[in-house]
């Protein structure tokens, strides 16, 4: 479980995050949605150990600030934005860098990125450069990399937890459904998994449990059908949308409508 | 030799361990044979062969031999060996550090902070109180270049680098400021000095390998090699940097501590080496981004590759410097500004898009 009683952060003396109590459960998708500059990003950041914060934040009960860089390591993994590389490293090299310090490697540990970019699609680049392929392609080598990171979603009856932020952002339609697939079948294993998204119906569709974000708080917290309404959604993002149900298999879908 | 393992491709396996293991090997024979040249060669006719021969079946060793072969050349061939490694070593270190194939002790301004150090050590050194004088002995200078060089890498650390994001143009342009302020105030200090102390100060900013000496070599080499020393526990949180200090941090690196770690590192080299040799220029560029394009930026497999070429390297140029215009000797820095500008202007080509962010 991963929870935080009154998080605030300030950045810059500007407070971004305003007493948030936010909650995750592992064996879950959590997704975290909201206009743009309504903390999302500040949130997760915050939550993987980057940023000061004061309140509390918990994972599976210890304090998050308690925990030393390694540990927090070997518990989560975090999806940045985008990731600039500095050297021409080749595909393996960058996914190798997931397999931790602290952790003793095993046998099968060199075997893991094949698996991990077998995974993400992406067998048979193992020998490109990092730095020459697509936006697309980068993304899903870090995930790759991440996946490394946490292969097992359960360690000893504790959970590892996977943060991703805009995961789906630079990619087409068929690689973001191939992604959102991983990180719900991370969560199916018994993974915790907490992702900032932008794209509203995709969230709709792969979510569990969605935390919608206003100016530094939470506007509405719970099951999709719960917090994606008409109502919620419009102030949130101030214009005016319609949430409705196709008929084929009851899932959500939100329209965006003309201004009367 | 270094050239067969240039233009290879990729292996499409992506694992590049197995060539860098091999050019590893390669470049500790290339050593090996460099530092036997080294002994070797010099202005007077003396044979390290005929020496171990004479060694082996006995024979008495003239004193002049053994004069000219374990107290000028040993030393002076160790003492190149240890720089040339310091000096690489800083150079892929800082690059890591910055995230950036272009930087340099020498082009940021270290060596300079650390020769205000070192000349700060010998002109007003005489002011110490005489307990911390006898104290710090032979070291002295050593140590103040060390402290020179350190204030110089922490100030261009704060200037160049913002919320975890480097700015080339920043660290190159603070690079010669800080240089331009630490020759300012080496001048003033050489204004200062008095007879005995400019004569230590030609001797020491010869900025060659001449002045080598047991002693020289016994005070700053355990510096050198502390500095070294840090190298392995380096490696993989600079191969994580390179995606950035978030992720690095991700990855369960202490970044901060990392980060004062390398600077120390590089400051302990690169001002120890100074300390001997003046500055000497190029090797900290010229190795980590030779050894980049053989072997790929794995740092476990850049460091100590560029400890070995850069000592390699090293020796190689001050062979050239003893023997081009023999029996004169030309400044070691000379040799390596001519292989390494051209290298160094061939970086900006092929990365102009990197400076002009």
């Amino acid at each position: 479980m991963l929870c935080t009683r009154q998080l605030s952060v300030t950045l810059n003396r500007r407070k971004i995050l305003h007493g948030v109590d936010f909650s995750a459960a592992p064996g879950q998708l959590t997704c975290i949605v909201g206009p743009n500059g309504s903390g999302k990003t500040t949130l997760l950041r915050a939550l993987t150990g980057e940023l000061p914060f004061t309140g509390e934040a918990l994972l599976d009960e210890t304090p998050i600030q308690s925990l030393r860089t390694e540990e927090l390591a070997a518990r989560r993994a975090v999806l940045p934005q985008a990731s600039p590389m500095a050297f021409p490293f080749t595909v393996l090299e960058v996914v190798r860098m997931g397999i931790g310090g602290g952790i003793a490697l095993r046998a099968d540990a060199a075997r893991l990125p094949q698996l991990a970019l077998e995974r993400v699609g992406l067998r048979g680049y193992e020998g490109r450069l990092f730095q020459q392929l697509s936006g697309g392609e980068q993304q899903r080598v870090q995930l790759a990399r991440v996946l490394v990171q946490v292969w097992k979603p359960v360690v000893g009856g504790v959970p590892r937890w996977l943060f991703l932020d805009e995961p789906v952002a630079a990619l087409d339609i068929g690689h973001q459904l191939q992604i959102m697939r991983l990180a719900q079948d991370f969560a199916r294993r018994g993974g915790g998994v907490i992702a900032v998204m932008h794209d509203l119906n995709l969230t709709a569709m792969v979510a569990d449990t969605v935390c919608l974000m206003q100016d530094g708080r939470i506007l509405a917290q719970g099951r999709v059908a719960d917090v994606f309404t008409d109502c919620t959604l419009g102030t949130a993002y101030g214009c005016s949308l319609r949430v409705s149900t196709p008929p084929p298999n009851g899932g959500v879908f939100i329209l965006p409508q003309a201004a009367e | 030799m270094i050239a067969a393992f240039l233009p290879r491709p990729l292996a499409a396996s992506g694992d590049r361990s197995r060539p860098a293991q091999l050019l590893l090997l390669a470049l500790l024979v290339l050593l090996l044979l460099t530092s036997a040249v080294s002994l070797a060669v010099g202005a007077a006719d003396v044979s390290p062969l005929n020496v171990l021969g004479a060694w082996l079946s006995g024979e008495e060793i003239s004193i002049r031999e053994r004069v000219i072969l374990f107290d000028i050349r040993l030393p002076r061939m160790l003492t190149g060996l240890v720089i040339g490694a310091a000096l690489a070593v800083s150079g892929a270190v800082l690059q890591g550090l910055f995230r950036n194939p272009l930087a340099d002790p020498g082009l940021v301004g270290i060596s300079a902070g650390a020769g205000l150090g070192a000349v700060s050590a010998i002109v007003l050194g005489s002011a110490l109180p005489a307990t911390i004088a006898a104290a710090a002995g032979f070291y002295l200078v050593p140590i103040a270049a060390f402290l020179g060089g350190w204030v110089t890498v922490l100030c261009l650390y704060r200037i160049a680098t913002r919320a975890g994001q480097t700015s080339v143009a920043t660290m190159l342009l603070a690079g010669i400021a800080l240089a331009a302020l630490a020759s300012a105030g080496t001048g003033v200090l050489v204004t200062l000095a008095d007879d005995a102390q400019l004569r230590d100060l030609t001797f020491w900013g010869l900025g060659s390998l001449a002045g080598a000496s047991w002693v020289k070599l016994l005070s700053a080499a355990p510096i050198m090699l502390a500095g070294l020393a840090c190298a392995p526990l380096l490696t993989r949180a600079l191969n994580a940097l390179a995606l950035g200090e978030a992720a690095a941090m991700h990855l369960g690196i202490s970044v901060q501590r990392i980060k004062a770690l390398a600077i120390l590192s590089v400051a302990a080299s690169v001002g120890a080496a100074v300390a001997i040799s003046g500055g000497i220029g190029f090797v900290g560029i010229v190795v980590p981004h030779l050894l980049r394009l053989a072997i790929g930026p794995d740092h476990r497999f850049l460091l100590p590759a560029s400890a070995l070429l850069g000592a390699t390297l090293l020796l190689a140029a001050d062979i050239a410097a003893r023997t081009i215009v023999a029996p004169a000797e030309l400044p070691i820095g000379i040799i390596t500004a001519l292989v390494g500008g051209p290298v160094f202007l061939w970086i900006l080509l092929r990365k102009r898009g990197l400076v002009d962010v």
